[in-house]
């Protein structure tokens, strides 16, 4: 199909009104998006000021520091084994969050989705009702349950099962029991959307079929249901490993994740650039992550065999 | 003779809910359907067809009563351990599975060796003719093809007995037809005991070995379609399969006197039963002059031509209506009017009587 040059540039002119008419709204999402992060990235590669903030003189140093430590007195660079071991914990209790929010999360979920519609709606309002909560308020009701003099605690030696209090604030365990509360809607929620939309009639095909219960759920369920699972751990695995709030009250000044570190480096560390430079790391784990989900989300239907 | 019986309800009661507000979905029904045969249940909606279907595929466990295969009692096993596969009425194919990956599944689960998946799978799809759709999504087929894919999928795994719930009712006229040739093909050629519900008794009659009619939880009749058509036990069935005039009258010495006046012969070994009803069939309802003696006068309310064959109204002394089918001739019926006086009888034998 050919157009005369007059509907083409009709089109043309068409095509250029429309940038020109939308060119407010890009210009503030540009500087609203990206403006802010062009920042973080210009500053890390500056110097750290004396006092905080930075010296307008270009330098790498803040993202060989991610890694690398230069000792003071020899002069050589040494692994920043603190910080390794910061960014392995930061990943793996998010992993672990993303694991337990599933474990809990979808039989929350299924629980949900095979109730009579009205109590459906109430589940589901209840499972929300933390959302409307300060996560600050929530974090340290989480603290007060299992602190040594806590309830957990507490009711433990009161019925003669221990002896004295476990400690359990201030440590990984703490600070994943915090996350998966505070994340859990975010893992229910669109596992439920997923599970609501499965066809309940295809289980008894699957038993029909000779298949037991594992066998539906991990042939059948689990294959059908795959993009809840993969937006909910999405939901949960990205902030988890940004958290401040969470090991911040719980897991005390020790059990640091990298929210905490790049917090330490504008507070504290006075190192501006570092704080920049661990935070478009962190941006660019998230992305990776984003990357290798969505990979795998795309694969979804070639999973039967 | 157990042997020839491939299953079996006896006196199964299936209820739903509890106490005023229990609905009983089968009301001891028990039946015997033989190995290698073409089964239907015919009935209305609601009657507890998919109930039965259900309890035989394992779905659900009656409230009393038992089911048994090949004169084993099955009533606990799991559907998993019933060597009995369904075609859903919904289909309920796997979506991300390919049409080969459908109907290789029961085959899997079952734990065959791959090389025998492979060929069974493969010849299953040359049997509902889909071997060039192996490879696609079963969301990219049409409804009839999706069909096919149900049947080859509950097929395959080699089941004694396929259960099949009104597996054509979403398909249009046409592929119907082709789909019900099919199925009796595909039945002949496997020979493994299909169990049919639908609600389409011309379904029934055209595809039936047996049929088994149901209504409100029970079993009324069973036997071939022409018994059924010919012979049917009740009213219900008279009425719910092919279109019957109803006739009130008193049985009498071998003979009906009817309500309107006029009397007809019926087989003289039924006993006087007092007030019957005798059902014929419009097409074996004869008009006659209205002068032949003994014949049934009747006036002509309406003639509504079909194509292939007339329906003729009448309307009888008492004023109750009969139907009479005619064969439809090119220049019209000869001496049929609205308004003309004509003679009625019915064809010998056709005539049946039903108790209630
Ligand atoms: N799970 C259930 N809970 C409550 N009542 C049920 C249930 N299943 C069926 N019934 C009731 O049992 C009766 C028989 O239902 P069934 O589905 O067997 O009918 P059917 O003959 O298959 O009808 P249709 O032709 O409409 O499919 C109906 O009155 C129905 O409402
Ligand atoms: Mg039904």
């Amino acid at each position: 199909m050919s157009m005369s040059a007059g509907e083409e540039a009709a089109k043309r002119r068409r095509v250029r009104d429309g940038w020109l008419l939308s060119a407010p709204a890009l210009l503030l999402l540009t500087l609203a998006a990206a403006g802010p992060l062009l920042v973080v990235l210009v500053y890390s590669f500056l110097t750290p000021g004396q006092y905080g903030g930075v010296v307008w003189e270009f330098s790498t140093d803040a993202w060989v520091g991610i890694l690398f430590t230069r000792d003071i007195f020899t002069e050589t660079m040494q692994l920043a084994d603190a910080h390794l071991a910061i960014f392995w914990r930061s990943v793996r209790l998010s992993l672990l969050t993303t694991l337990i929010t599933f474990a809990v999360g979808f039989p929350t979920a299924w629980f949900i989705a095979t109730r009579p519609p009205k109590a459906r709606a109430l589940w589901l309002f209840l499972i929300t009702i933390p959302f409307w909560t300060n996560l600050l308020i929530r974090t340290f009701a989480i603290n007060e349950v299992i602190r040594n003099e806590g309830i957990l605690n507490s009711v433990l030696m009161a019925a003669g099962i221990i002896a004295t209090p476990i400690q359990i604030l201030y440590t990984d365990t703490a600070v994943l029991i915090g996350m998966a509360y505070v994340y859990l809607p975010l893992m229910v929620l669109p596992l439920f959307a997923a599970i609501d939309r499965f066809d309940m009639r295809l289980l008894e095909a699957g038993y029909d079929l000779y298949a037991n219960r594992w066998q539906v759920l991990r042939r059948i369920v689990l294959p059908i249901v795959k993009p809840g699972i993969v937006a909910g751990s999405i939901l949960v695995f990205v902030p988890s490993l940004g958290a401040y709030v969470t090991p911040r009250v719980l897991g005390g000044g020790k059990q640091m994740m990298i929210g905490n570190f790049i917090e330490l480096q504008f507070g504290q560390g006075r190192n501006w650039p570092l704080g920049a430079s661990l935070s478009m790391l962190l941006l660019l784990i998230v992305l990776a992550a984003l990357l290798v989900y969505v990979r795998a989300a795309g694969k979804g239907g070639a999973h039967g065999q | 003779m157990t042997e020839t019986i491939a299953v079996e309800a006896r006196n199964a009661i299936k209820a739903f809910g509890q106490g005023d507000v229990a609905v009983r979905a089968l009301d001891d029904v028990s039946v015997q359907i033989r190995k290698g045969e073409f089964f239907t249940l015919l009935g209305p909606s609601g009657c507890g067809k998919t109930t039965l279907l259900r309890l035989i595929a394992g779905f659900e466990t009656p409230t009393s009563g038992s089911i048994l295969l090949d004169g084993k009692d099955i009533t606990s096993d799991p559907p998993n351990r019933r060597p009995v596969n369904t075609v859903f009425q919904s289909y309920a194919l796997f979506p991300h599975l390919t049409v080969a990956q459908n109907v290789s599944f029961g085959l899997q689960m079952q734990g065959r060796p791959k090389a025998e998946v492979t060929a069974t799978t493969d010849r299953m799809l040359a049997l509902v003719r889909l071997e060039a759709m192996a490879g696609r999504k079963t969301s990219q087929l049409s409804g009839g093809q999706q069909q096919r894919v149900a049947l080859a999928r509950a097929l395959a795994p080699q089941p004694k007995v396929l259960l099949l719930d009104e597996p054509l009712s979403a398909l249009d006229l046409k592929l119907r037809k082709e789909m019900q040739t099919e199925l009796k093909r595909l039945q002949t050629e496997t020979g493994i005991t299909f169990i049919f519900v639908t609600h389409d008794q011309e379904e029934a009659l055209t595809m039936s070995d047996r049929i088994g009619v149901m209504s409100a939880g029970k079993i009324l009749q069973i036997g071939g379609p022409r018994d059924i058509y010919t012979r049917p036990a009740n009213r219900f069935v008279a009425s719910f399969i092919g279109e019957t005039n109803f006739l009130p009258g008193t049985l009498r010495d071998g003979r009906v006197i009817l309500a309107s006046g006029g009397s007809i012969e019926v087989a003289a070994t039924l006993r006087n039963a007092g007030n019957v009803t005798v059902a014929v069939r419009p097409e074996q309802v004869r008009i006659v002059p209205a002068t032949e003696p003994d014949a049934l006068p009747a006036t002509i309310t309406d003639l509504v031509y079909f194509g292939t064959d007339t329906h003729c109204h009448m309307a009888l002394a008492d004023g109750s209506e009969v139907v009479a089918r005619l064969q439809s001739s090119v220049s019209g019926e000869a001496g049929l009017e609205r308004g003309g006086r004509v003679g009625l009888r019915f064809a010998p034998g056709a005539a049946q009587v039903l108790g209630e």
